[in-house]
C-alpha cells in the first residue's frame, strides 16, 4: 500500500514513566497473577478450616512474635519505599542509589527474622492438612520476599555503574517499588489467616 | 532533549524508501546461525513455531485417537492392554488440551495481535521467546515419558485420591502434575505480553471501538489465562507436594480434601474451555466480516458477549461436580450460571447470522469452515444446557454422553474456526493461498467424518457406555455403534490429512498471495505477505474500525520514529493517543539458556524437593543475564 504521513510523533519522549511506560502493566499484570494466587491458597485454607472439626487441628495456634514482627518491618518499609519510588520519579539519581540500598538492607530483614516464623507455627508441614496450608502460605510469601530482595539487589548493583542515568532504569526503580508495596500489602491478609483466624 | 536528537539519529521520514526499509532491515530482522534461531524474539517467528508445533501435538494427539478407536472397534478389543489404555486416553486429553487447543490460540494470538493493532512486535519480546521455550519442555517432558511407558494414566484431569500417592504409583502422576507447570507458565507469560501488547501498543486513532474482534477476544481470552491459570498451578503443584514431601491437602485422613482438588481444578478447567473457544469466536467474526463482505453485525453486543462469557466462566466450575454430593443450593446456583451463559453465546450466533444474512457471502474455505462450527458448535451447546441441569447429568456423568458433548464444543467451537483461521491467515504467514478446490474438500470431510463420529457417541452415552473403559463385552449393546464410530472416523482422519497435505503443498508451490488476497478491512493486511520483520513500514494511523475498506490504496502512517534501533510507540490505553516513543527488546540467548534452567528445575523437582533450591541459581543467573543491559541502543533513555 502506499503510504501518506498523517502524524509525527518524531517529538514524543523516547521512553514512558507510569502507565505509559508497557513494564509497568506488566508489572500489574504480574501483581494480578500472583494475588490470584495468594488468593486461592487463602481460599484453600478457609476451605480446610471450614471442614475441620476444631481449628487449628491437634496443635496449638503458632507463635504470635516472629509473625507480628515480620509485619511490623514490612510495613516500616513501605514509607521508605515511597520515597525511593518518588525520588525515582523525579530522576535524582543520589538519592536514588541511597533508597536502593537502603531497601536492600529493609528487604533483607524481614526475611531474616521469616526464618523464625516457621518454626513459631508449631506445625510441621506432614503433620496434617493445616500444617500443609499454613506452610505453602508461608512458603508461597517467603518466595515473594526472597525473589523481590534478589530483583532489589541486582537493581541496586546496576543504579551504580554507567547504565543507571536513564529513565528507564528509575522506571525499572519505581516498578520493583511498586513490587514491593505488593508483597506488603498480600502479607496483611495472609497473616491475619496464619495468625489470628487459628486464634478464632 | 528531543530536539537535538534527532540530528544525532535519522527518521525514517528523511530517508528514501530503499535506504529505510535497508536501515531497517538492519535493525530488525533476526540473526542467523543456529545460535541465531535460538535468539529469535520476533513475534512472527516465534508464533509460528508455536502454531506449528501445536499442530504437530494436534497429529500426535490424533494418533492416540486412532488408536482409541482401533481398539473400541469391536468388542474386547486386543490391541491395547489396560495400562497402556489408561496412558493412551490421559496423554490424548493433556495433549489436546494443554498442548494443542491452548498454546494454538495463544499462538494465534502471538503471530497475529501485534500485526491487527498495527504494531512491530509484541510487549516483552523476550518472554515471547521464553514462552515458547517452556511450551517446548512441557510437551517433550509429557511426550518422552508416555514413550518410555511411564507417561501419566489418571485421567486428563488427574483427581486424586488416584494420582495421589496412596494410588498413583511411580512418577507417572508427577508428569502430569509438572506438564501443566510447564504449559501454564508458558501460556501465563503470552497472556501477559497479550494484554500490554493490547493496552499500550495499538495504532494511534485505534480507540477502544476500532479494536478488531479478534483482538478483543485474545484480550478477554489472555485476562481469563491470567486468573484461572494460577488455581491449576496451585492445584498440580499441592498435588506435586502430596506425592513427595507429604503434604496433606488431599489426604482426607489427616484433615484434607479430595474433593478440594476437584474445586482447584474446575476453577481453572472451566474458563479453560472459554479460553478455548473466545479465541475462535474472534476468528469466526473477523472470517465473517471479510466473506460477508460488510461489517460484522453487532460489534458492540460481540465484545459485551465476550466479556461477559469471560465474567461468568468463572462461576460455573462446580458444574463438573454435580454427582460428587455438592449441597443443593450450590446445584441450583451452578445449574442457574451454566444455563445463563448460554444468552451471551446465543447472542454471538444471532448476530453471526445475521452477518451473513445481510451480506453477499462469498463462499471461500475458511467461510465454509464458520459454517460447519456454526452448525456443530449450536449441537454442542444445546447438550451443553442439557447436562447443566443436575439430573440430567447424573444420569450422563461420565458417559460417552459427555464425550460426545465436550467435543463437540471443542472441535466444532475451535477446531472448526481454527482451520478457517489457517485457511484465512496462511497467505499473510507464508505469502502463499492454500488449495480452494482441497480446502473445500477438507472442510467437507473434517464436518461429515466429525459429526458421524461423535453424534453417534451421544446414543451409547444414553445407553450406559462408561468413558475410559478399555474394552467392553459382546453382550453389552455398544458394539455396532462403535463400530460404526470407529469407521467414520476415517473420514475424520481423512479430513486432517488432506488439510496436511494442503498446508505442505501450498507452502512450497501455493499461488503468490500478494499483500491483501481476500480484499479484508484489518490492519494485517495493510503489509506485505509475509510482513517484513519490522511489520510495518510507518506504524498506521486508525481512523475506523475497518481502515483498509475506508481507502484500500493509501494508509495513513505516523512518521518520526528512529531507524537505529527498534522502535515502537506506545499509545494510551482507551483512547490509542501516542505517548511515547518506546524501544523494543532485541535478540537474545538469554530466554533461551533461561528456559533450560528452569526445565531444570522444574523436571529436577519432580524427584528431589532440594531441586528447587539448587536449581533456583542457575534460573536467577540467567533472569540476571537476560535483564542486565549491554548498552544496546534500546537501552537508552
Amino acid at each position: 500500500m502506499k503510504q501518506r504521513p498523517a502524524l509525527d510523533v518524531g517529538g514524543l519522549p523516547l521512553h514512558g514513566l507510569g502507565s505509559a511506560s508497557p513494564t509497568w502493566w506488566g508489572t500489574l499484570a504480574f501483581m494480578l497473577i500472583e494475588g490470584t494466587g495468594f488468593a486461592l491458597v487463602i481460599a484453600v485454607y478457609l476451605y480446610l478450616m471450614s471442614l475441620a472439626p476444631a481449628w487449628p487441628p491437634e496443635a496449638p495456634p503458632p507463635d504470635l512474635a516472629a509473625g507480628t514482627m515480620v509485619t511490623a518491618l514490612l510495613l516500616a518499609s513501605v514509607v521508605p519505599n515511597l520515597l525511593l519510588s518518588r525520588w525515582a520519579a523525579a530522576g535524582d539519581l543520589r538519592k536514588v542509589r541511597f533508597g536502593v540500598v537502603l531497601m536492600t538492607i529493609l528487604s533483607s530483614a524481614p526475611l531474616i527474622v521469616r526464618a523464625f516464623e516457621f518454626a513459631a507455627l508449631n506445625v510441621s508441614w506432614d503433620t496434617n492438612a493445616y500444617g500443609s496450608v499454613v506452610w505453602l502460605l508461608l512458603g508461597l510469601h517467603t518466595t515473594h520476599l526472597l525473589t523481590d530482595l534478589v530483583d532489589t539487589v541486582v537493581l541496586a548493583v546496576l543504579m551504580f555503574t554507567r547504565h543507571a542515568r536513564t529513565s528507564r532504569r528509575f522506571g525499572d526503580v519505581q516498578d520493583n517499588a511498586l513490587y514491593w508495596n505488593f508483597v506488603v500489602v498480600t502479607w496483611l491478609p495472609i497473616y491475619v489467616c496464619i495468625y489470628w483466624l487459628a486464634r478464632v | 532533549m528531543n530536539g537535538t536528537e534527532g540530528v544525532r539519529h535519522p527518521r525514517g521520514r528523511d530517508l528514501p524508501p530503499e535506504e529505510r526499509e535497508r536501515r531497517l532491515r538492519r535493525i530488525w530482522d533476526p540473526p542467523r546461525g543456529i545460535l541465531g534461531a535460538l535468539s529469535v524474539v520476533d513475534h512472527k517467528i516465534i508464533g509460528r513455531r508455536y502454531i506449528a508445533t501445536a499442530f504437530v501435538f494436534l497429529a500426535l494427539g490424533g494418533v492416540l485417537a486412532a488408536l482409541i478407536r482401533i481398539q473400541l472397534a469391536t468388542p474386547e478389543g486386543r490391541l491395547l492392554g489396560p495400562d497402556v489404555y489408561n496412558q493412551v486416553f490421559t496423554v490424548h486429553g493433556a495433549n489436546m488440551m494443554f498442548l494443542f487447543a491452548v498454546p494454538v490460540m495463544e499462538a494465534m494470538g502471538v503471530y497475529l495481535v501485534p500485526l491487527m493493532i498495527g504494531t512491530r512486535n509484541i510487549a516483552f519480546p523476550r518472554l515471547n521467546a521464553f514462552s515458547y521455550w517452556i511450551y517446548v519442555a512441557g510437551g517433550a517432558l509429557l511426550w518422552i515419558a508416555f514413550l518410555l511407558d511411564f507417561g501419566p494414566d489418571v485421567g486428563w484431569f488427574g483427581y486424586v485420591p488416584l494420582s495421589g500417592p496412596q494410588y498413583g504409583y511411580g512418577k507417572r502422576a508427577d508428569i502430569w502434575a509438572q506438564m501443566i507447570t510447564f504449559t501454564e507458565l508458558a501460556a501465563l507469560a503470552v497472556a501477559v505480553e497479550i494484554v500490554v501488547t493490547v493496552f499500550k501498543q495499538r495504532a494511534p486513532g485505534m480507540t477502544l471501538d476500532r479494536i478488531p474482534l479478534f483482538v478483543w477476544a485474545m484480550l478477554v481470552t489472555s485476562f481469563l489465562v491470567i486468573v484461572a491459570m494460577p488455581a491449576i498451578m496451585i492445584a498440580s503443584s499441592a498435588l506435586i507436594l502430596d506425592r513427595l514431601v507429604g503434604t496433606h491437602f488431599f489426604n482426607p485422613a489427616e484433615g484434607g480434601d479430595v474433593l478440594l482438588f476437584q474445586h482447584l481444578f474446575w476453577f481453572f478447567g472451566h474458563p479453560e474451555v472459554y479460553i478455548i473457544f473466545l479465541p475462535a469466536v474472534g476468528m469466526v467474526s473477523t472470517m465473517l466480516s471479510t466473506f460477508a463482505r460488510r461489517p460484522v453485525f453487532g460489534y458492540l453486543p460481540l465484545v459485551m458477549s465476550l466479556i461477559t462469557i469471560g465474567v461468568l466462566s468463572f462461576g460455573l466450575w462446580a458444574h463438573h461436580m454435580f454427582t460428587t454430593g455438592l449441597p443443593r443450593v450450590g446445584e441450583s446456583f451452578f445449574t442457574a450460571s451454566s444455563m445463563a451463559i448460554a444468552v451471551p453465546a446465543g447472542v454471538q450466533i444471532f448476530c453471526f447470522i445475521a452477518t451473513l444474512w445481510l451480506g453477499r457471502p462469498v463462499w471461500r474455505p475458511p467461510l465454509l469452515f464458520v459454517a460447519a462450527f456454526v452448525v456443530t458448535f449450536t449441537i454442542g451447546g444445546l447438550t451443553g444446557v442439557m447436562v447443566a441441569s443436575v439430573p440430567l447429568d447424573s444420569q450422563v456423568h461420565d458417559t460417552y454422553f459427555v464425550v460426545a458433548h465436550f467435543h463437540y464444543v471443542l472441535v466444532g467451537g475451535a477446531v472448526f474456526p481454527l482451520m478457517g483461521a489457517i485457511y484465512y491467515w496462511f497467505p499473510k504467514m507464508t505469502g502463499r493461498m492454500m488449495s480452494d478446490r482441497l480446502g473445500a474438500w477438507v472442510a467437507a470431510l473434517v464436518f461429515v467424518g466429525f459429526n458421524l463420529t461423535f453424534f453417534p457417541m451421544h446414543v451409547l452415552g444414553l445407553q450406559g457406555m462408561p468413558r475410559r473403559i478399555y474394552a467392553y463385552q459382546p453382550e453389552l449393546p455398544w458394539g455396532g455403534l462403535n463400530l460404526f464410530v470407529s469407521l467414520a472416523s476415517i473420514i475424520l482422519f481423512a479430513g486432517f490429512l488432506l488439510f496436511f497435505v494442503d498446508v505442505v503443498r501450498s507452502a512450497v508451490r501455493g499461488a503468490p498471495a500478494g499483500d491483501n488476497p481476500w480484499n479484508a478491512p484489518t490492519l494485517e493486511w495493510a503489509t506485505t505477505s509475509p510482513p517484513p520483520s519490522y511489520n510495518f513500514d510507518g506504524i498506521p494511523v486508525v481512523t475506523s474500525a475497518n481502515p483498509l475498506w475506508d481507502d484500500p490504496e493509501t494508509l495513513p502512517v505516523a512518521t518520526g520514529l528512529r531507524v537505529d534501533r527498534r522502535e515502537l510507540l506506545v499509545t494510551s490505553v482507551q483512547r490509542a493517543e501516542p505517548e511515547a516513543r518506546e524501544s523494543s527488546a532485541g535478540a537474545s540467548i538469554w530466554p533461551f539458556l533461561a528456559a533450560v534452567a528452569t526445565t531444570v528445575m522444574l523436571i529436577g523437582s519432580i524427584f528431589s524437593p532440594w531441586a528447587v533450591v539448587w536449581g533456583s541459581l542457575p534460573i536467577a543467573v540467567a533472569l540476571v543475564g537476560w535483564f542486565w543491559p549491554k548498552g544496546a541502543p534500546e537501552d537508552e533513555a
